[in-house]
This record gives C-alpha cells, structure tokens and sequence, in this order.
C-alpha cells in the first residue's frame, strides 16, 4: 500500500517546527508503524535529507521508550505502543498525521523526540520503598494478599511512556502518579512512606508543570498497558489522607 | 542429578585441556596462559564468604571521595548504582535511553531463578550450582557459578523488600514454577514481565540515590572511548546524544554494565540501541575479550515477515510445553493453508527425531532443528531473500483436549502478542515461529571479583563472560544481573577502591586528549565520507553474513568465508557510507554509525573463536564435531578452557589466551536428549 505521512520536523529543542508532508510506498500490511517510518528515513538519506528523529528501543512494547501522536491519539488507534502498531492498522491512500506528544512538561528535542525527564525527576520525589541492599528481610516474613499483589502488579505494569500525558487535555500525568502510588500503596513494604510519598511525588507532578486532573479518562483509554483509572482515585485518597494528618 | 562429589573437595577432577586441532591458524597469535589472579581457594562452599573478609573494606568517610563511573542503566548497572551510592560512594551513571528505566533488562519474561527450595523439592544452593554448571556445557568458571547460586536468594528478599509485585499464592506466599528443563521449582516471576518489574525495583532504588545526591545520572549519554590513564581505567569518553558535545568523564573506577553483543546480528530479540561499543572500545584499550562466540539462539520467536524487519521479538517457550511442532514432508505443501494438509503428510520431526523429548529438547537442539527443514526448503509462511524461514507450533491438539479456555488461560498474552505482530489468531491457525538470537555468553574477561584485565575496569551482567559458560539456563541472565550488581560488585570493588583515591587526573593528560581525539576523529569521518550506503544496510548485510555462517550451524569453510566477506565489507563501509546531519545535533544515524563499525570488528573475532573452537558445547555447534547421530560432541580434553581474546592492532591478529577450566566440586559429562 501507499501511505501519505505528515510529519512534524524540528531541527532543535529552540527552533521552530512545522509539518512536513512524504510518500511511503510499497508498505507491506506485516510492518510495524516503525518499521514503515525505518522506510522512509531509508529514502530520504538516498535523497540527501535528514531522516526523521524518533526514540525507540525494545520495539517489543515494553521499554516505553517509543510513543506518537498519529492522527492525533496518542500511539494512534490501536491500543498498544507505537512499537507494536502495525500497518495492518491502516488502508491504501491513507493519510497519517505524526507528531511528537504533546505537553509543556515533554519540550520537543528533535523532530518526534522529546524531553520525558520530569517522569524520571517525580519518581526520585518518592516513587521507592527506601531499604538498602542488604539490609532485606526474608521474602517470606511478610505474606501479601494475593488480590493485593495483584492489584500493585497491575498498577505496576506501567511503562512510563507518558501518553497519558499526551493524552490529557489538562497534560496531567496523574496516571502515572496514580500507578506508582496504587503499586506501592497496595504492598504491606509501601505503608512506612506512604504519606511522605503522595505529598512529595505530587508536589514534584505539580512543579514540573503538568495539569491537574478533571477525570476525563482520556489517559486510561490511551493507556497501552490499560492501567484503570481508579488509580488516579487511590492517588487522591491517600493525598487526601496524608494532608489530615499533616504531612 | 547432583554430582555424587563432595562440595567441600578441592583437588581437580579433570585433566588441563591440549588442544590439537588448529583451524584458526593463521587467523591469530597463540599468546600466554591466562590465570585468574584472583581465583579463590578452598572449599568450594566458603570461597565467597572467605574473598568478602578478605576484600578490604573503605572507610565511610572516604566513600565520599571515591567516584565511579557505571555505564548501563540495566540490572547489573542500575543495581550497582543504587547500592554503591547507598554506600556513600559518588557514582555517575550512564545510559544511551532517555531514562534508565528503558535498559533492557526490562523485556525479559520468564523469571528469575533462586534457591529459595520454598517448594521442599529438593532444591539447594548445590543444585542451583550444579544445574547452571551442567546447563552451561561445562564451559563456565564453577567458582563464579557457586557465588551466583549462593546469593540468589537474597536477591529475592532485596526485590520483595523494594516492592516488586511477584505473584503469590492464596496463603501470600510467593509462587515458583520450574523452567527450562530443571526437575525443580525455583522460578519466582511477575506474571509474563519479570524482567520489568526487576529492573522497575531497580530504578526505582537508584532514583533515591540521585534524589540523595550520590548518584548522577546521564541519560542519552553514550560512552565512546575508554580512558586508560598510567595503566588504570579512569574514565570515558561519552556523547551528548543531544547536543553532541563529546565530553570527558573521570573517576576512580569504570564499571562496564553494557549489556550483550546480540545485535551483530542485526535481528536479534535486543533492543534497537543494544550494542556492543561500550565493551568492545575497553577491548581495544587492552580488555580481554572472552569466548565471543558463544551465542545463544532461541527457538520460539516470531519469524521473520519481509526485508524490513527491524527485530525479532520472543516468545516464552513455555509454549512448546502443549505446542506440537512440525513442517510439511512435500515441499509442494508449504505455501498450502496448514489446515488443509492431512496428518499423514505433516513431519512432526522433533518428536520423530527425539522420541522422548519431543518437542522440548533444549533451546539449541530445537533450533538447529528448524534451521535443518527449512534448509531443506521445507520452512512455511513467507518467502523472504527467496526462503521460507518458519516452521509451525501447532495447538489444535491441545485444544482439543483441553479447551480453548484452557489454552488461553495458560497462554492468552502470548496468544495476543503474536496475533498482533502478524495478524493471525493462534487459535485458528498454527503459530509459526523460528530461531532468533536472544543472548551473548561471551563478553568482557573478568577475575573473580569482575575485574577485566586492565585494573580499574570492571564488567558485570550479560557484558561479562564467566556464570553461563557455552549456554545459558533460562531464568538466570536476571539472577546473574542483580546477582553481580547488588551483592558480588559493591563487595569486590571495595578492595581496588580501598587503594584510593588515585591521583587527581587532568583533562590534558595525554591518555584524555587521545581518546577524545580519536573520538571527535571517528565522527568526523563519518560525517564527511558521503559516501552511497546507508548505515542500516550494512548493519543488515553484516547480520546476514554472521547469521548464515556464525548462528546456529558453524563450519571451518564457513567461517573462513565469512572472516573474508566481513573484511571487504567493512572496508567498504569506511570508505562509503553516507551519514547526514551534523556533529552538534541529535542524530541518530551517526550514533548507529558507531555501533556497526565496532560491530565489523567484533564480527570477524567471533569467527575466529568460533573456527578456533572445533568441538560442539552449548551454543556453539561446529558440524565438524557430532556424533554419529548429529549430536553436539565437546572435547573436553582439548578445550575445556576460556578463550580470552587481546587486541592484537588495527589490521593485526588478535592474541589467543587460555584460562584452563578447573573443576572441583563437579564431574563433567556428555548430555544426552534422545
């Protein structure tokens, strides 16, 4: 099939961007969203044009490390990373529209790259159960419900890829917070910090400029690991919680 | 079954290895023996309890004072960096990803080994030990291995303390299955994402160290050079991925926490980014490079689907537990619709070959497998470069029998993953799969306290060499990871730091200015050949030539072949790539550009290895050395011994060290599977 791609160029983090308009023929339906793109950054270096920027790694769908805007839904209509869309998803003659996320708190570094550092920064705000090594008790001394264990590993799953901030017309990541609050919170290892925590982690969300959250649900539907929204209910509640008892 | 021998027994229970054949001739220089300066003493069983007294210890106060460099964000780099700067030394850690949560480390599913025997079936540290020393060919350094095994367990007791989600039991407690063929359960897991939640518990734990200060951490940082100043490793030479600044790094200690060298092959089950500069730069400033051609090639992953492939992706051979596997007998069928071909004309040749263990002979037995009936042009699914590369694992068995509820219970993730990668319902029609290149045995030559061969340099995880051996058991690479970089590392490294802080080093020490010379050299010359190829396709041309005479299958014409074809192609590509863009910006076929040249270099010397090491031993099968029934057939008597390879010289021939593999508190034997 033959495709038409409108892509959003930007040579550096203070230059201007705009949007940029190629052919990719003979994309076969087996190719992943990436591998189409690999065709066209191909073409252009034959032509002696720059090829297009755009971070990815495991192309497996875990890493996170992959994530676009196509045609406006955060790693386009399939619900999965933009490492594991594939052109299947797509006809002949489409016309598909690719830009980077979108955020204040994700400035672009290049073309479809962005700066996703104010993740890693709210995680050092409090995302860990703080025990040195060594210094563990024996796994089994502490029995976890199973349900709990369950429900952290579901939160857990995320892969902090930020397209729930993409996703958010407010570019809240409070998703992600929600995530690692509701991991570390439903574990009995989480309890010690679990004040300290929320207040920290959300003070750090709130510093790095992403929005607050009016339960759009925008973020859970864009969620390639379908991380549920109650999360984000677990965050307020022990925020909540946390500021009585004044932490 | 254990080893009737004593741990506790120190005298040897095999004889030094004379080599007899010389297939390498010619290729590289026979250098000295290697022995391991550090190799521990008595009883197998105390050999680490003993080297942790030993190492001396560096006073709180002077921590403070001491820098180390950690390149690798993955299990092995990020553990290390949490758990050094816990101790309070200064760590600047480096990744190549955008944060160190990416590393991959995170892709892997099955789960991590331990002996916990929380299951009372038998389980112990001596059998963790034995099992990976047996899995391993004989290949591996039992001193290393019985370290690993020992440790294992508080490896557990760390993650589950940091919040790891593994899955539980009703009661609480937490669940093990067995995996990879062991007759016991050890695997702990976190559902089909283990290696996730790992690497998760360790970010998560060197996060808090940056927010304590004692971590820095460079992301989108790539290290390009070593530095090796008055004989010791003292810093690197890495990138601004973003900027393109070429900066200098200096510090006490350099650990190497880099990773495999999979991706030699182009399509492997690595990351994009997973390469080998990192170690293969240390090696050309004097680290020995051990066993690289021990590769481990999986043989449940999604084939290949068309020219533009990127990377293979695996599948948990869990699969092949209710999965039958089979290809058609006429090679007239192979583009039929499998349903449509009658029972009568399916070869369900591992089961034919293998009556006993069918379907679940070990990774390398069924890889070779499927490579042999597709050679024979009797592969299914796609025809890419003229060749179906594909065999079916077929379920309509096992779905009738159990239900396809049943089945999707056991496999349902599996099932969507590989229906979304290639559009096909499992459930309808057979899975294909094929062999992939999924792990790299060999790696960077280090003592028994990780240290290379050049003082100062220290590798751990899959970037070292010395716990897998030929062949790697499944649930390990994890275990080995945080093994060395939580509990083996921040021990052994205390007693080279205990020496320090060495002399305060400047950037105009010659040894600086040359690396970052020929660093700013290097993309120099890539920016200004503009030549007609691009980068990812010689990196593909490569991956084909390694593929095809260094995978699965080795011969002494082979590799001969290959060594010449990667020569004139890497000539070639120094003389004509085309790489656009510009030094000072985020350029992406500039970093690739990198990667692949040092990828030509560490191609050849895998051919060499592996054409100097003319028997069969786990990942490493030469057709020269089988049995009569095309089994893989080790010489013990002529290499049960570590290549240890030394860079000889641009354009010169490597040097061949050989560290004699001394077995103790184990006896070797032939496996068989029939």
């Amino acid at each position: 099939m033959k495709v038409t791609l409108k892509i959003w160029r930007q040579p550096d983090a203070a230059s201007p961007g705009a949007m940029h308009t190629y052919e990719v023929d003979k994309v076969s339906e087996d190719m992943s969203f990436l591998e189409m793109l690999d065709v066209l950054n191909e073409q252009l270096n034959a032509q002696g044009e720059d090829p297009v920027a755009f971070d990815s790694d495991c192309r497996e769908g875990i890493c996170g490390m992959c994530g676009l805007m196509i045609n406006g839904q955060a790693h386009g209509p399939e619900v999965t990373t933009t490492c594991q869309l594939h052109m299947r998803s797509f006809k002949d003659g489409d016309e598909i529209v690719v830009e980077p996320w979108r955020s204040d708190a994700f400035p672009v570094l290049k073309d479809l790259v962005v700066d996703r550092g104010a993740l890693d920064r709210i995680i050092q705000a409090g995302g860990f159960i703080s025990v040195n090594t060594g210094s563990a008790p024996e796994a089994h001394s502490v029995p976890v419900p199973r349900d709990d264990a369950v429900r952290a590993f579901s939160a857990a799953a995320c892969i902090g890829c930020g397209a729930c901030v993409a996703a958010c017309p407010n570019g809240s990541a409070s998703l992600f917070l929600g995530a690692k609050i509701t991991h570390l919170g439903e574990l009995p290892q989480g309890q010690p910090e679990r004040h300290s925590r929320v207040v920290d982690m959300v003070a750090q969300h709130d510093h790095e400029g992403f929005g607050g959250c009016t339960n759009i649900g925008e973020c859970t539907a864009a969620c390639p690991k379908e991380i549920p929204l109650d999360v984000i209910s677990q965050l307020n509640r022990d925020l909540r919680t946390a500021l009585v008892h004044g932490r | 079954m254990a080893s009737p021998i004593d741990p506790s027994h120190s005298t040897p229970t095999n004889e030094p290895p004379v080599q007899v054949s010389d297939d390498a001739q010619g290729y590289y220089v026979p250098g000295e023996p290697l022995v391991d300066p550090r190799t521990p003493t008595g009883p197998i069983k105390d050999r680490w309890t003993t080297r942790k007294f030993e190492n001396r210890l560096v006073n709180p106060a002077n921590r403070r004072k001491l820098s180390i460099i950690i390149v690798g964000t993955g299990l092995a780099g990020g553990a290390a960096a949490a758990t050094l700067g816990e101790a309070g030394y200064n760590v600047k850690s480096f990744c190549y990803q955008d944060s160190p949560r990416r590393a991959h480390s995170i892709a892997a599913q099955g789960g991590i080994n331990a002996a916990k025997n929380y299951k009372e079936d038998g389980d112990s540290t001596h059998r963790l030990f034995y099992d990976t020393v047996k899995g391993g060919d004989y290949r591996s350094r039992e001193s290393n291995v019985y370290r690993l095994a020992e440790v294992s367990a508080n490896i557990i007791d760390q993650c589950v303390a940091q919040g790891v989600p593994f899955a539980r039991e009703y009661g609480g407690l937490l669940d093990n299955r067995s995996f990879g063929g062991v007759q016991v359960s050890r695997t702990f897991y976190a559902r089909g994402q283990t290696g996730q939640q790992l690497l998760i518990g360790a970010y998560q734990a060197m996060e808090r160290q940056v927010a304590a200060g004692t971590v820095t951490e460079y992301t989108r940082h790539e290290m390009l050079e070593l530095i090796v100043a008055d004989g010791r490793a003292r810093g690197i030479i890495a990138r601004n991925m973003v900027t393109g600044e070429i900066e200098t790094h200096l510090a006490d200690v350099v650990v190497l926490a880099s990773g495999g060298y999979g991706n030699v092959f182009y399509l492997s089950t690595n990351a994009m980014g997973s390469n080998v500069t990192a170690t293969w730069r240390a090696h050309r400033k004097g680290a020995y490079f051990a066993n690289p051609c021990y590769t481990q090639i999986h043989p449940t992953c999604i084939p290949v689907s068309g020219s533009h492939q990127s990377k293979l992706t695996l599948m948990s051979e869990s699969l092949r537990n209710d999965g039958r596997i089979w290809v058609p007998k006429k090679k007239a069928d192979c583009d039929k619709d499998p349903r449509q071909i009658p029972e009568q004309d399916r070869d369900y040749y591992l089961e034919r070959i293998y009556p006993s263990f069918g379907n679940l002979v070990p990774r390398d037995i069924a890889s070779r497998g499927a490579k042999n009936v597709c050679d024979e042009g009797r592969g299914v699914g796609p025809e890419v470069d003229g060749v179906r590369r594909g065999v079916y694992l077929d379920f309509a068995d096992s779905i009738a029998r159990l239900g396809e509820d049943a089945v999707r219970e056991k496999y349902g993730n599996l099932f969507d993953m590989y229906k979304q990668i290639t559009g096909e319902n499992p459930y309808e029609v057979p899975m294909r799969i094929y062999p992939a290149v999924h792990y790299t045995m060999g790696g960077l030559w280090v003592d028994y306290d990780l240290q290379s061969s050049i003082p100062g340099l220290f590798v751990t995880g899959e970037a070292n060499f010395s716990d897998h051996g030929a062949n790697r058991l499944g649930a390990s690479a994890l275990m080995q990871g945080l093994a060395d970089g939580y509990f083996v590392l921040p021990n052994t490294i205390r007693e080279y730091l205990a020496d320090g802080p060495f002399d305060a080093l400047d950037e105009s020490h010659p040894a600086v200015a040359e690396a970052k010379k020929s660093v700013e050299d290097r993309v120099q010359h890539f920016l200004s050949t503009n030549g007609t190829r691009s980068v990812d396709s010689y990196h593909r041309e490569l991956g084909n030539i390694m593929w095809e005479y260094c995978g699965m299958e080795r011969t002494e014409d082979g590799l001969k072949k290959a060594i010449d074809l990667i020569r004139g192609l890497r000539e070639d590509f120094w003389r004509n790539v085309k790489v656009l863009g510009t030094a000072d910006s985020l350029n992406q076929s500039l970093e690739k550009a990198g990667r692949v040249a040092d990828f030509f270099e560490l191609g050849e010397l895998m051919c060499i290895d592996a054409l100097n090491r003319r028997e069969s031993c786990g990942g490493h099968f030469r057709a020269e050395s089988q049995t009569e029934d095309g089994e893989a057939l080790r010489h013990d008597d002529q290499f049960a011994y570590v290549a240890a390879w030394e860079f000889g010289g641009d354009g010169a021939q490597p040097v061949l060290h050989k560290e004699d593999l001394v077995y103790t508190a184990i006896e070797m034997k032939q496996r068989s599977y029939k």
